[in-house]
């Protein structure tokens, strides 16, 4: 049994919205987080990743459930009580405070003497590769430097969980990518348990131990990384992370078979019912005209050319649209079909997942 | 100079000629008159002789003037009278007006305009009407003694007006609005999320004010300050009407000095005073708001 951090027990909670209806924010969520887990809170926006963090840090009151970090009982305690910090989305760095003040914060709060504060806000700030910079203004930061100093100082008094609200929104892309690096790699060091709060995808699937994928205030899956890719619990899942071709049918043993005729094959023995067959771009490759592999035959609308891979735009010849990813190291095989614009699309049966069908 | 810096200067010259003109003559030359005055003799019947007399200052510092009184201090304690008034002018009007720049920062944008509204409202009608109906609350006989009495609170009208109390009433009544703009506008401005950061960080309600949101809103409390500080001290229709022949302040001194007793040497000696007093506060202010303008901090 792996050692609960925080455990989240049917909280709940609705705003009022100016027009008089109800936002249901939370739908009594239960989660639990585990002590040293990098959790990562996945979701379009308005589904209520920042109401989530915020009940757990203590700045939204639950309408009902229970939040308890590290075994005590949080749900009722103000946020200056709890032991738990925030890296928000906009830094939130004090203005009128240098970077060591900033930094060193929870620690004149705390009542730590000046000269250990000093050493500690030193230490936090080497952490995050800002040695020496205890003198600025956040004015006078780069937006990342701005972000790691609010990293430092939500880890200088060591909480036993940090809570980061979409930290790295507001930075371009290369420094997007070594701040993940550097995130995790912190995470790891520290010891303590992040929960990361991303819209981005990708952004969930390189970092977190675990994925919760957050949908109308509700869980839709809690599983890790490859998990929520490979076998997505429904088609929110399967379409909010990764791109994703679906096909609604009725399944049998190792067929699936769609309204409009297609024929899908898929590993499953013993499978019945109404389903829907989930197949990643990735998965297709091209085959040859007279290759005796499950394949899908298409025309092809568009072929775009993203660097590593192609990515093919196609129908089916009952009007249905497929994406389909090619490795541009196959780029003799695409220049064949660029020029027939129609392709055979071959897949492994064994790497079809099966969905099952949702209430609609 | 290449032309079109040239340009420039030209249109510069061109935009700020009459402003430049108009000061030079209505706000330079009659400070250069009440300069020149102060170091007369004043005439029998008002007006100035033309002769060299530096006692004037003296004389508002108490030394004695061999012309007038002995050693009186009578000025002095006018003038700290004043500041004191000004003061609490000051310190009345900021414990009004900065919570309700909190309460009204967070209305939505309807009532928050609706309120302001009403905060300017005052300036639609004459100050001296507003303030004689003060004279109609406080008087004995006034509205605020016959509840008073009629509640059985007291059983004789008190002396609420003609004291210094009435003329700070009057004051903050007066200077409301002037403290409550500025203020206003950096409470508006204050990020909340930083509010939030600080109570994260573990600092309770009463550290969080301290540290994050009054450091974050004192230009806009120093500035109301000095907004309402330097027109109080030399305020004196308040003191006129709500003071009485009793309570006297600056403004009234200086007055009185021009009409009544018509020594225009001294009552510009007076009215030197206080612009020096109001100067140095300002040249105070702008240089504690200036330094704080090279702090890319604040972001002034
Ligand atoms: N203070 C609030 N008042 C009213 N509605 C709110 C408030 N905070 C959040 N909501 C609503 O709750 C839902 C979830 O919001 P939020 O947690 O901020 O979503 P996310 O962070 O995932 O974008 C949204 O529909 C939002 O409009
Ligand atoms: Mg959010």
């Amino acid at each position: 049994m792996r050692d609960s951090i925080v455990r989240l027990d049917k909280a709940a909670k609705a705003f009022a919205t100016p027009e008089g209806q109800t936002v249901t924010a939370l739908d009594a969520i239960d989660l639990d987080v585990s002590r040293n887990e990098f959790l990562t809170l996945l979701g379009p926006s308005g589904c209520g990743k920042t109401t989530l963090l915020q009940a757990i840090s203590g700045f939204v009151q639950l309408d009902g459930g229970r939040i308890l970090i590290d075994g005590e009982d949080m749900t009722d305690r103000p946020p200056y009580r709890r032991p738990v910090n925030t890296v928000f989305q906009n830094y939130a760095l004090f203005p009128h405070m240098t970077v060591g003040e900033n930094t060193g914060y929870a620690l004149e709060v705390a009542g730590v003497v000046k000269a250990e504060r000093t050493k500690r806000v030193g230490d936090a700030l080497r952490m995050v590769g800002l040695e020496g910079m205890e003198g600025r203004k956040p004015r006078q930061l780069s937006g990342g430097q701005q972000q790691r100093v609010a990293l430092a100082r939500a880890i200088i008094a060591r909480p036993k969980l940090l809570l980061l609200d979409e930290p790295l929104s507001a930075l371009d892309k290369n420094l997007r990518q070594s701040m993940q690096i550097e995130l995790k790699t912190l995470q790891h060091e520290l010891g303590i348990s992040f929960i990361f709060v991303t819209h981005d995808q990708q952004e969930a699937l390189t970092m977190s131990d675990r994925v919760a994928v957050l949908s109308g205030g509700r869980i839709q899956q809690l599983d890790t990384p490859r998990a929520i890719y490979d076998q997505p619990k429904n088609s929110f899942v399967a379409t909010f992370v990764g791109a994703s071709n679906l096909f609604e049918g009725e399944a049998g043993s190792g067929q699936l078979v769609t309204r409009d005729g297609l024929s899908i094959s898929h590993g499953r023995q013993g499978a019945t019912g109404a389903a829907t067959a989930l197949i990643r771009p990735e998965q297709f490759f091209i085959a040859q005209a007279d290759d005796s592999t499950p394949s899908l035959d298409v025309d092809l609308e568009q072929i775009v050319f993203v660097g590593s891979t192609f990515e093919l735009f196609g129908r089916t010849a009952t009007g249905r649209r497929v994406i389909a990813e090619i490795p541009a190291m196959r780029r003799s095989l695409v220049g064949e079909i660029e020029q027939t614009r129609r392709a055979r699309l071959a897949y492994d049966p064994a790497a079809v997942h099966l969905l099952p069908a949702e209430a609609a | 100079m290449t032309s079109i810096a040239f340009r420039r200067r030209a249109q510069l010259a061109v935009l700020l000629g009459p402003v430049s003109l108009f000061l030079a003559v209505f706000f330079l030359g009659p400070l250069a008159i009440m300069i020149v005055t102060s170091f007369l003799s004043p005439g029998l019947y008002g007006g100035v002789e033309w002769t060299w007399y530096p006692h004037n200052y003296g004389r508002i510092l108490g030394f004695a003037d061999p012309m007038f009184e002995d050693f009186d201090p009578i000025y002095i304690a006018i003038f700290l009278r004043s500041l004191k008034i000004a003061a609490m002018t000051v310190l009345a009007t900021l414990l009004v007006c900065y919570p309700a720049a909190f309460c009204i920062s967070r209305l939505s944008d309807r009532w928050k305009n609706f309120c302001l509204f009403l905060i300017t409202l005052p300036f639609f009608t004459s100050l001296i009407v507003r303030l004689f109906v003060w004279v109609l609350i406080l008087r004995p006989t006034g509205l605020a003694n016959e509840v008073l009495i009629g509640t059985g609170i007291v059983s004789r009208p008190l002396d609420l007006i003609y004291t210094d109390g009435a003329i700070i009433l009057g004051m903050v009544y007066v200077f409301i609005p002037f403290m409550f703009m500025p203020v206003y506008a950096s409470v508006e401005k204050l990020d909340w999320t930083l509010v939030r950061a600080s109570l994260d960080l573990g600092a309770g309600p009463i550290r969080t004010f301290l540290r994050i949101i009054l450091p974050l809103t004192a230009p806009g409390i120093a500035g109301g300050a000095v907004i309402v500080f330097i027109p109080a001290l030399g305020n004196f229709v308040v003191p006129a009407i709500l003071g009485g022949a009793k309570v006297m302040m600056l403004g009234n001194l200086i007055e009185q000095q021009f009409l009544a007793a018509r020594n225009w040497p001294f009552g510009s000696a007076l009215a030197m005073m206080v612009m020096t007093v109001m100067l140095v506060l300002l040249f105070i202010h702008v240089v504690v708001s200036g330094r704080r303008g090279f702090d890319p901090a604040t972001g002034h």
